[in-house]
Order: C-alpha cells, then sequence, then structure tokens
C-alpha cells in the first residue's frame, strides 16, 4: 500500500487517512474474519484469486473492450503449470521463483496463442471462439493423460507443493511475535500482497499511452488505427497482459489448494469471472473489485445463510438449500443489471454515456 | 480427403451410420440455433437462456409423457408425445416471452454486456428452478416409441430418427415461410435491418420482439421434445451444453442468418458425429472420442479465422 502512496504526489491528508483506515482493516481482517471460523479466511482467500482473476480479465474486457467468454483457461494453464513443476506428478520440485514466472510466461503465451488468430473477430464471433479455446483447453486438461499422462486426465494432480520461501511454508501454523498465524492466513497475506502489486500495475497501465490506446480501440476500431495505433500489437498486448494475470492466479490457487482437476476450469467460472467485471462496473478498478468480492464471497453467505433460516421459518430443510442458493445469485444479477446497467460502481465516464442515453453501442 | 482412405480401409457403412446420427442430432442443434439467431438478429442479444427454456420443454414433455403411461401403460406413442407437447409448447411459451418482457425489454437501451450478464441470470434463475421443481435425477422418458428401424446401404436408421429429421425440415420450411412471406415476417426482417425506422413506419417493435421470442420458444420446446425422446432422458443441467452448441451453430453458420443457422446446425451435428467416429483412426488411437466436443469448436475457430462472419454471415458493423 505504501507504493502506491509515494507513486500519487500531493494527496490530500483525507485520501492518505483513508488508505491508512483501509490499510489497518485488511491487516487484521483474516483474525476479525477467523473468529466466525477458519474456512472464512478460506473463502477471503478465494475472494482474493477472484479479485485477481477479474482485474486480469478487465484489462481485456474492460480496457480493450474483446468480449473474453474463456478467460478460465489461462487461470488453468497457470495452475497446472504449477501443479506439474511442483509435485511428486513429474517428480520436480522447482522453488517458487522458478514456477510463477514460468506460469505466468506460459499463460501470456496462451494469450497470445488465443489472440492472434482472433485479431479480426470482433463482438460476439470473438466471444464463442475464446469459449471455444476455454472448453478446447479443458477437454485436453481432462484427456492428456493417455498415450502419455501428462495432466493426469480427470483425476487431477494432488500433493501439490505449497508456496514456500526458503524453509519457510505457507501450509502450516506457525507463531510469530506472540500471535498464531494458521495456513490460510498467512496465504491471505500473501494474496493481498499480489492483489495490491496486481492493482498497481493495472492503476497505472490504465492511465499510461497503452491504457489510452486500449480505451480508443474499445470505442472505435477504426479510428484507433487511423490515429496511428498498432490495433494488433495493442490487442495482443491485452490478451497477454490479462493472461498472465490469469496464470498468476492459477498458480496461487495451485499452491494454495495443493489439488488440481479440470472441473475447477468451467465455463460456469470464465462467466462467473466475467459477471463481476460487468456487474462492478466494467473498466473501472474499484468497481471490478468489488464485483469480484461481492460475487466471490454471496453464494459463501447464501450458503451459511439459507439452510438455518430455512429451520427458523418452518423447522426444516423444506427445498433444496443449494437450489434456493443458485437462486438468488441469479436474481441478484437480473436485478443489480436491471437497476443499474453500467454496474454497481462505474466510472465516471461511462455513467456520463449512459445518463445521455447513448449508450446502446457498448 | 482423409476420411476416403478410411472408408475404403473400413466401410462405407460405418461412415453412413456416423452421417445419419449426425444428422439427427444437427437436426436439433439447427432448431435450437434457429431461437438464438431469431432474437440476435432482432436485439443483438446472445440469449443465453434458450438452452434452458429447452430443457425446460424437454422436462415438461417427460413428465406429461410419464404420467400418461402411467395413467394407460397401453397409450399410443403418438397420443402421448402429442400431449406432452401440448403442454410443453404453451409452458415454453410463457417462459420465454416472460424473460423478455421482465428482464431484456427494460435493458434493450442499456451497455450490451449488461444484456448478456442478465441473459447469463434468467438461465441460472430456470436451472435451478427446474431443479427445484424436478430434483437432480436424470427423468427417463417412458417406453412408449417402438424401436423400428430401417436398414439403408447397411446403416441402421430408426423410425425416430426419421421423425426427428423430417419434423426438423419441416418447422424450418415453414419458419422460412413464415419470415420471408408473411406480414410478421416482414416486420420481422425491418426490425432487424433498423429498429427504429421500423418503428417510424408503423411496425409494433414490442410486438415483433415478443413474437421472435414466442417462436423460438416454440421451436425449443419441440427440440426438448426431440432431445428426450432421441436420449430417454432430461435433466435440469442439459440446457446448457445443448444450447452452447446451438449457439455455436448459429455463429458458424452466421449469426442472424436463418439459413445460416440451419446449415450451422446440421453441419456441427454431422462433423461432431463424423469427428467422434473417425479421429481415433485418423491420429492412430492417439486421442480418442471424447475428443469430440474439441472437434467442434475447433472447426468453428477455423471457420471464423477464415470467414470472420460465419459460413452466410453478411459483414456486420462494429457491435462489439
Amino acid at each position: 500500500m505504501t507504493q502506491a502512496i509515494s507513486l500519487k504526489r500531493g494527496l490530500p491528508t483525507k485520501t492518505l487517512l483513508g488508505i491508512a483506515l483501509i490499510g489497518v482493516v485488511l491487516a487484521v481482517l483474516p483474525f476479525v474474519i477467523g473468529i466466525a471460523g477458519q474456512s472464512w479466511v478460506r473463502t477471503l482467500n478465494f475472494a482474493l484469486l477472484y479479485v485477481m482473476l477479474a482485474l486480469g480479465l478487465n484489462i481485456v474486457v474492460g480496457f480493450a473492450g474483446l468480449l473474453d467468454l474463456g478467460y478460465i483457461a489461462f487461470y488453468a494453464v497457470g495452475a497446472y503449470t504449477w501443479a506439474l513443476l511442483a509435485s511428486p506428478h513429474f517428480g520436480l520440485h522447482l522453488p517458487f521463483w522458478a514456477i510463477l514466472p514460468i506460469s505466468i510466461a506460459i499463460a501470456g503465451l496462451f494469450g497470445v496463442l488465443l489472440g492472434a488468430p482472433t485479431l479480426k473477430l470482433r463482438g460476439d464471433y470473438l466471444a464463442i471462439v475464446t469459449l471455444g479455446f476455454g472448453e478446447i483447453i479443458r477437454i485436453f486438461l481432462t484427456n492428456l493423460n493417455a498415450p502419455i499422462n501428462i495432466t493426469n486426465g480427470p483425476q487431477g494432480i494432488n500433493r501439490i507443493d505449497p508456496f514456500k520461501i526458503g524453509d519457510f511454508t505457507f501450509a502450516r501454523a506457525e507463531t510469530f511475535f506472540g500471535i498464531r498465524f494458521t495456513g490460510p492466513e498467512k496465504y491471505y497475506y500473501l494474496l493481498l500482497a499480489i492483489v495490491l502489486l496486481i492493482l498497481l500495475v493495472c492503476a497505472r497501465l490504465q492511465n499510461s499511452r497503452i491504457g489510452r490506446a486500449w480505451e480508443a480501440i474499445r470505442e472505435d476500431e477504426i479510428a484507433a488505427k487511423a490515429m496511428g495505433i498498432s490495433t494488433r500489437n495493442v490487442k495482443l498486448l491485452a490478451f497477454a497482459m490479462g493472461a498472465s494475470f490469469g496464470g498468476a492466479a492459477g498458480a496461487m490457487f495451485a499452491a494454495m489448494q495443493g489439488f488440481v482437476s479440470p472441473e475447477s476450469f468451467s465455463l460456469t467460472e470464465s462467466i462467473s469471472i466475467l459477471c463481476m467485471v460487468v456487474l462492478g462496473g466494467m473498466g473501472h478498478i474499484p468497481g471490478v473489485i468489488l464485483g469480484a468480492i461481492l460475487l466471490a464471497a454471496m453464494p459463501e453467505f447464501l450458503r451459511a445463510v439459507v439452510e438455518p433460516a430455512q429451520h427458523m421459518i418452518f423447522g426444516a430443510v423444506v427445498i433444496d438449500p443449494e437450489g434456493i442458493r443458485m437462486l438468488m445469485f441469479g436474481l441478484a444479477m437480473v436485478l443489480v443489471m436491471l437497476f443499474r446497467p453500467a454496474g454497481l460502481w462505474p466510472s465516471a465516464v461511462r455513467k456520463r454515456e449512459l445518463s445521455r442515453g447513448k449508450g446502446a453501442s457498448a | 480427403m482423409p476420411h476416403a482412405v478410411i472408408i475404403k480401409g473400413r466401410s462405407m457403412e460405418i461412415f453412413l451410420q456416423q452421417l445419419i446420427n449426425g444428422l439427427t442430432l444437427g437436426s436439433v442443434y439447427a432448431l435450437v440455433a434457429l431461437g438464438y439467431t431469431m432474437v440476435y438478429g432482432i436485439i443483438g442479444l446472445i440469449n443465453f437462456a434458450h438452452g434452458d427454456v429447452v430443457m425446460i420443454g424437454a422436462m415438461v414433455v417427460t413428465v406429461v409423457a410419464g404420467s400418461l403411461m402411467h395413467a394407460d401403460p397401453n397409450a399410443s406413442a403418438w397420443l402421448v408425445i402429442g400431449a406432452g407437447l401440448l403442454v410443453a409448447i404453451p409452458v415454453c411459451m410463457i417462459v420465454g416471452w416472460t424473460a423478455e418482457r421482465v428482464a431484456y425489454r427494460p435493458l434493450r437501451r442499456a451497455p450490451r454486456l449488461a444484456a448478456l450478464i442478465t441473459a447469463i441470470g434468467v438461465s441460472i434463475i430456470l436451472q435451478n428452478l427446474a431443479m427445484m421443481i424436478w430434483g437432480r435425477n436424470y427423468l427417463s422418458f417412458p417406453q412408449v416409441i417402438q424401436p423400428a428401424v430401417y436398414t439403408v446401404a447397411g446403416a441402421r436408421i430408426s423410425g425416430l430418427q426419421i421423425a426427428i429429421v423430417v419434423i426438423a425440415g419441416a418447422l424450418m420450411a415453414a419458419l422460412t415461410f413464415v419470415v420471408h412471406h408473411t406480414r410478421l415476417g416482414t416486420a420481422m426482417r425491418a426490425t432487424a435491418q433498423n429498429r427504429e425506422v421500423a418503428g417510424l413506419m408503423g411496425i409494433n417493435i414490442n410486438t415483433v420482439i415478443s413474437a421472435a421470442f414466442l417462436i423460438g420458444s416454440a421451436l425449443a420446446a419441440i427440440a426438448g421434445t426431440m432431445v428426450t425422446t432421441y436420449y430417454g432422458v432430461a435433466q435440469y443441467t442439459m440446457g446448457f451444453m445443448l444450447g452452447l452448441k446451438a449457439f455455436t451453430a448459429a455463429v458458424l453458420g452466421g449469426i442472424g442468418n436463418l439459413g445460416g443457422a440451419m446449415l450451422g446446425g446440421l453441419l456441427l451435428g454431422v462433423i461432431e458425429a463424423l469427428g467422434s467416429g473417425y479421429i481415433g483412426d485418423l491420429t492412430g488411437g492417439v486421442l480418442g472420442s471424447h475428443y469430440q466436443d474439441v472437434f467442434a469448436f475447433i472447426v468453428l475457430v477455423a471457420v471464423l479465422i477464415f470467414r470472420p462472419s460465419g459460413l452466410m454471415g453478411e459483414r456486420v458493423g462494429d457491435r462489439a
């Protein structure tokens, strides 16, 4: 957080105080939530992973305006890269400083691989091709256990090494300065650090030459080209950047879970990440973070509420709680979009565009 | 043609068999794809919930047929399926119409992605409602259809397969007639070209859009019936993959184009059937038939790279 402050010169004291307050809240959050149970810290960690993914997808969809429905593929590539390079499956146990960059690089490469043939495609055609790409990756992960066993098929890879810095492992509980840190709590701080780093990169990118080029392409590709923007390179860069963030999140997922299988990388996941970006407010970083946290936490929250609520009202579980949970999830998505079509927390520019009533082409 | 080599080596019958299976599946894809393409052509929305409307059709038919067979075990197949359709078609039409009226109409002027998210939300709602009503288990369609099998040039074709292909063909012909030769069809085409101008010409846009949803949902109910009678089962998640394939078919043919949806559906069905039948031989046994879905998507990606607006689609302007 301090990095972010030093980069923005001349912030008013009020803002600094706000940032300090957020910093304190973020620092003690796992302990406060941990009172309700360690599983909530785990939920919090997943929310952070989703924040990473949503920020990555936001580069592709929000900044550059390229609708990507197969984003989870990069998450899968990152996760499997970590799993293959740090598990007994191949007997490899590389250190994190080797695997993390490799995961990011391979995911970025896949991003370019997807981006290159689809440069000419627009809108919904791009959406369906990216969707197909995501499915292709998942099907290969499921089936690449024969003739050579690479991914171990639908069973997935287990006993993956946790994140380790030297002898310091994030998997065990340990005591520092008289405070006991559990595994999930340690991961929380690690993930938070990565999220802040990604956040910083995103914020700096948005206002850079590249960020403005993305915006220009999003608004009007032909005009952008006429202005001298190399649309090919800039689009590929968007795909690669978005993909590499996904790859980093995937690697962290594999390290944290200790287990990966193709099931975790279904189309539904791609769609829910897209929902986070759009529900929060496309292209607006704080909105995207809000969307990710809400959508990641809401199912868990509903899971905790729906069943006890039925016990209270009817004295028994009358309706399938899972059904109600997802039903409410779907309803929430529809209602938010009906009443706030630009997302919960849209950027000022978008809000203005919509209030002029000319937002039909977005 | 790599196929030709294999056919010589093995037999023509297998090829023909896969072709028949593919055409049957493709007819269903085409019917569902029509629902996607009509809505897309008119309001530019990927109606993600359309596959789930198909699922609801399949569920209703299965349940109605099941209870009829329970009441009278000797009921004829025509009666059972006909009664099922009589219930399923209106149910699906109501579902489709309500979704448009409640969830999509208020968003017609909103950013396109907002409507897409709403459609995904509707899809989630329909799936979970179906799960709460009919449960998680597969419902099996009662055994009413006589397994009549004809042999054509060594390939086996069942009466049901013939019925599916013929009915789908007739429906597609009827829809083409409606779109090109009736007042409603003209109004639909005008609305697809330019909504505002069509409105100025005295066309009631809301009626036209509702009509597109109603027709698409009726076709979805029939497609759902075909799927559940063909495979013998229905389940609340069945609409997802089916819808995805049908949407792929619509894009393959050129989305917004009725002929394209039909062609795309049939092609996708045939590609899938032939692909899963031959992929093992083509790759020397390295890749098996479980790569069936990959095959369909790879063809799609390839087609779109060389013809970015689908097989029969026209170049559309920047709408992303």
